[in-house]
């Protein structure tokens, strides 16, 4: 079979730096083809040369066996390639039918273009039903979740009668129930005839659908494989380039039987209803649920982000009356945020401002005391930085995670809210990450971790409960917990 | 690894160009009008660009705060006029001068913290709204309180801030010294001025990491009322008057000298030094062409290509840097 698109041999540079070297790759119609490596390994410089985004040093790109050179995304747009983004490039005021035709309005020609809002809405309609999801193509973007987005992204592509289609991260804010709807998706992707690039963090969701992996590492091609030839020990190895480190320790925290934190009856209208629970020091408190099940909005309203309505916080025994986020601070709380470049960092500010930022409150700035804490946790953090300077936006995922987490550790803080401590982040960093819960738990912290990955609660875990609908589901003891009685409650089930 | 070295180059010089581009900008001006005129080096003239600088530079400063933080505000100019005519007010019942000047910066303290208060409490959607309501109610207070009629003929002591001087150097350039240094040493060393620019830099990460971020933002407003006020001062003791339609349209030029000295519109970024000269090349291209017997109606057209190009560098500079 001809492939779709064949890139061969490509080579790109940055600035002298290689990005890419000699890397070939292919996609047959009706493929899935995943693609994986670590962050800065190039899959993203790959996918911007198949998207005609970038141009490659040298090397050749093939569409359907005819070489073609992409000089733009509208050329590569033209051909049929859609790249469905991880930020996803939809218009939230408009509706979902006019984002599926955005800048192709079909138009009816007299004087003016006058465009045809039925046949928008129809044809929207249709195409997202043959995705498998009835939606009503006039309701705005704004209101949809972020998995129906994607779908309309999708559709999107479909009418641009897209012949191949470039997902990255696609599934990185989806629930696990969005992810397996968007799984279905690409089945009919398949069925079409359409060949789907697959770029995930999530190594499981190789397993669930795509025919072939691809891994990248440090710009080279290292394997191309069957999906079933590729276990998934051997596909850690290829990435990481060593035999896999055990990627999660047992955990061996030591719970003290005093409560940091406890919550009695807390409820924020429309958002979480009657939410009690309590994490002890040196606790690892898992919060699994699926999206929009109110987990965030229950961390932002105990860290002061949120007012709100009923129900009565405790530190320590006692009773606290959190407003601000500044007052959750002065109580040794501290929140990871979910989104680190919308809420976790300054991005253009250097590594050692943003480092500071929580612990160095009094009125007088002291160099010498915030250059010496930030080199205790660049070391202690084995943070990969060019030096306390460099601004944040310009280090990696999981650096940029450390440096939000060092801030915590500057500010002392004894409770930490994380959410969704490891998103976006690559397999090497995620241990690191988790060491340092790890750490944190053994020193005495209490730590409420939220999380989507299951496999993550379940590895650090030493509770978990279970958030449905704004509510608490149940709770599971540690012996209890498994995928299967964690989703059947986060679905609405029992936990038996 | 020639072009990575060609990529270094092009940072330092763009980063050299952000720093001291319109500082270079402004002696290269001044360089010109030398040659152009004989009379713009004199010292009394250049004395003179300074004074008539001096309440732009003022009202610049507290625009400066507010840009950093992202906001605008509208209500500098309409701030000015009400404090000018409250100043004259308190003179005019027979206070002493330093109590009408502390009277006029209280009350535009007071007024710019009403913008924030409104800003941050009121959850309005962006400062324009609450500084553009404050710049109507200021002003028609002003005409409301006065007549439409200025309140003139004040005492010396209050008059030396406006037209006075300390061996030739004009108390309104003192004033914007003055300023200029407490502002600089707030805003690099001490965390509240470093709080500014990081809700300037991403509002939610600071608040998310314990920033008080509403009572900084009422605390900006109220900051840049009080300039505001400071500028009042200055122009109602030079014109010895106080004048309810003083600084109508001062706001706009206030934010083109903060624009033109480098701050972003998107927030985080800008230096004391870059708005001060900002202001001082809207004097000297004012005087300039003055010298050279340019219409005052022109004058405004060539200040405003200059923000347009001001930005538009700006934009070629970030451009540049990226690639």
């Amino acid at each position: 079979m001809t492939p779709l698109l064949r890139l061969e041999h490509i080579s790109k540079a940055f600035s002298g730096v290689p990005a890419l070297d000699d890397v070939t790759f292919e996609v047959l119609p009706g493929e899935v083809h995943a693609l994986v490596g670590e962050n800065g390994a190039g899959k993203s410089t790959l996918m911007n040369i198949a998207s005609g985004v970038l141009p490659a040093d040298s090397g050749r790109t093939c569409w359907e066996g005819q070489p073609v050179t992409l000089r733009s995304p509208r050329q590569a747009q033209e051909l049929g390639i859609s790249f469905v983004h991880q930020e996803l490039a939809l218009v939230p005021q408009l509706s979902a039918g006019e984002n599926v035709f955005l800048g192709r309005h079909p138009c009816r020609r007299a004087g003016f273009d006058w465009v045809r809002w039925e046949e928008i809405h129809q044809r929207a309609g249709d195409l997202l039903e043959e995705l498998g999801h009835r939606m009503d193509s006039r309701r705005t973007v704004a209101e949809l979740s972020v998995g129906e987005q994607q779908l309309v992204e999708i559709a999107r592509a479909l009418a641009f009668r897209a012949r191949l289609v470039i997902m990255d991260e696609a599934t990185a804010p989806l629930s696990e129930r969005e992810t397996a709807r968007l799984f279905e998706v690409i089945g009919k992707l398949k069925q079409r005839g359409v060949g789907v690039i697959y770029i995930t963090h999530r190594l499981k969701e190789i397993y669930q659908g795509p025919d072939r992996v691809t891994v990248l590492r440090d710009g080279r091609c290292v394997a191309t494989a069957p999906v079933a030839e590729m276990p998934l020990e051997t596909l850690v190895r290829h990435m990481v380039g060593r035999p896999a480190r055990e990627q999660f320790p047992a955990p061996e925290s030591q719970v003290q039987p005093m409560a940091a934190l406890r919550v009695e009856g807390l409820s924020v209208r429309g958002k979480i209803q009657d939410i009690s629970f309590q994490v002890n020091r040196g606790e690892i408190l898992g919060l699994a649920g699926l999206a929009g099940a109110g987990r965030t909005e229950l961390l932002e309203t105990l860290f002061g982000a949120t007012a709100h309505g009923p129900g009565r916080v405790f530190i320590n025994g006692r009773p606290v009356n959190i407003r601000t986020p500044a007052d959750a601070v002065s109580h040794g709380l501290a929140l990871v945020p979910d989104d680190r470049k919308a809420k976790g960092l300054i991005p253009e500010a250097s590594v050692r401002w943003n480092m500071v930022l929580a612990s160095e409150r009094q009125p007088r700035i002291h160099a010498a005391r915030e250059r010496e804490k930030t080199d205790r946790m660049v070391r202690e953090l084995r943070l990969r930085t060019s030096g306390p300077d460099q601004p944040v936006a310009q280090l990696s995922g999981g650096n940029q995670q450390k440096v939000v987490l060092a801030r915590w550790l500057l500010a002392d803080a004894k409770i930490f809210l994380m959410d969704e401590p490891t998103r976006g982040i690559d397999v090497g960093a995620k241990a690191e990450i988790y060491e340092i819960i790890r750490r944190l738990a053994a020193r005495g912290a209490a730590i409420v971790l939220v999380s989507s990955e299951l496999e993550e609660i379940l590895r650090l875990a030493d509770r978990v409960l279970v958030m449905h609908r704004g509510r608490i589901a149940g709770e599971l003891a540690r012996a209890d917990a498994s995928e299967e009685s964690i989703m059947r409650l986060a679905t609405g089930g029992d936990g038996r | 690894m020639k072009t990575a070295a060609r990529s270094l180059w092009a940072r330092t010089l763009s980063e050299a160009l952000r720093r001291f581009g319109p500082l270079a900008a402004l002696l290269l001006m001044c360089a010109a009008l030398s040659l152009l005129s004989e009379h713009f080096l004199a010292l009394d003239n250049l004395l003179n660009v300074f004074r008539q600088s001096a309440v732009n530079a003022l009202l610049s400063l507290g625009q400066l705060l507010v840009i950093i933080t992202a906001g605008i505000d509208l209500s500098v100019g309409s701030i000015l006029g009400l404090c000018c005519v409250l100043a004259a007010l308190v003179l005019k019942a027979g206070a002493p001068w330093w109590l009408a000047i502390l009277a006029a910066l209280a009350a535009g303290a007071a007024l710019g913290a009403i913008n924030g208060l409104l800003f941050t409490k009121l959850r309005l959607p962006h400062p324009f709204i609450p500084t553009l309501g404050m710049m109507n109610v200021a002003r028609g207070l002003a005409l409301v309180i006065t007549g439409g009629f200025p309140i003139s003929e004040l005492p010396g002591g209050f008059r030396y801030w406006g037209a006075g001087a300390v061996v030739r150097i004009p108390a309104p350039v003192l004033v914007v010294v003055c300023a200029c240094v407490l502002l600089h040493l707030f805003l690099t060393r001490t965390t509240l001025g470093r709080d500014i620019y990081a809700i300037g830099g991403n509002r939610q990460a600071a608040l998310l990491s314990g920033v008080p971020v509403d009572r900084r933002l009422i605390m900006v407003y109220a900051i840049s009322g009080a300039l505001a006020a400071a500028g009042a001062v200055v122009l109602a003791g030079r014109m010895n008057s106080g004048f309810p339609l003083a600084g109508v349209g001062a706001e706009l030029d206030s934010i083109a000298a903060v624009i033109i000295g480098g701050a972003s519109f998107f927030g985080g970024v800008g230096t004391v030094l870059g708005t001060l000269v900002g202001a001082l090349i809207m004097g000297v291209l004012r005087n300039g062409l003055n010298l050279m017997n340019v219409s005052a109606y022109w004058q405004t057209v060539v200040i405003g290509a200059v923000i347009v190009a001001a930005v538009w560098v700006d934009v070629v500079r970030q451009r540049a840097m990226r690639r």
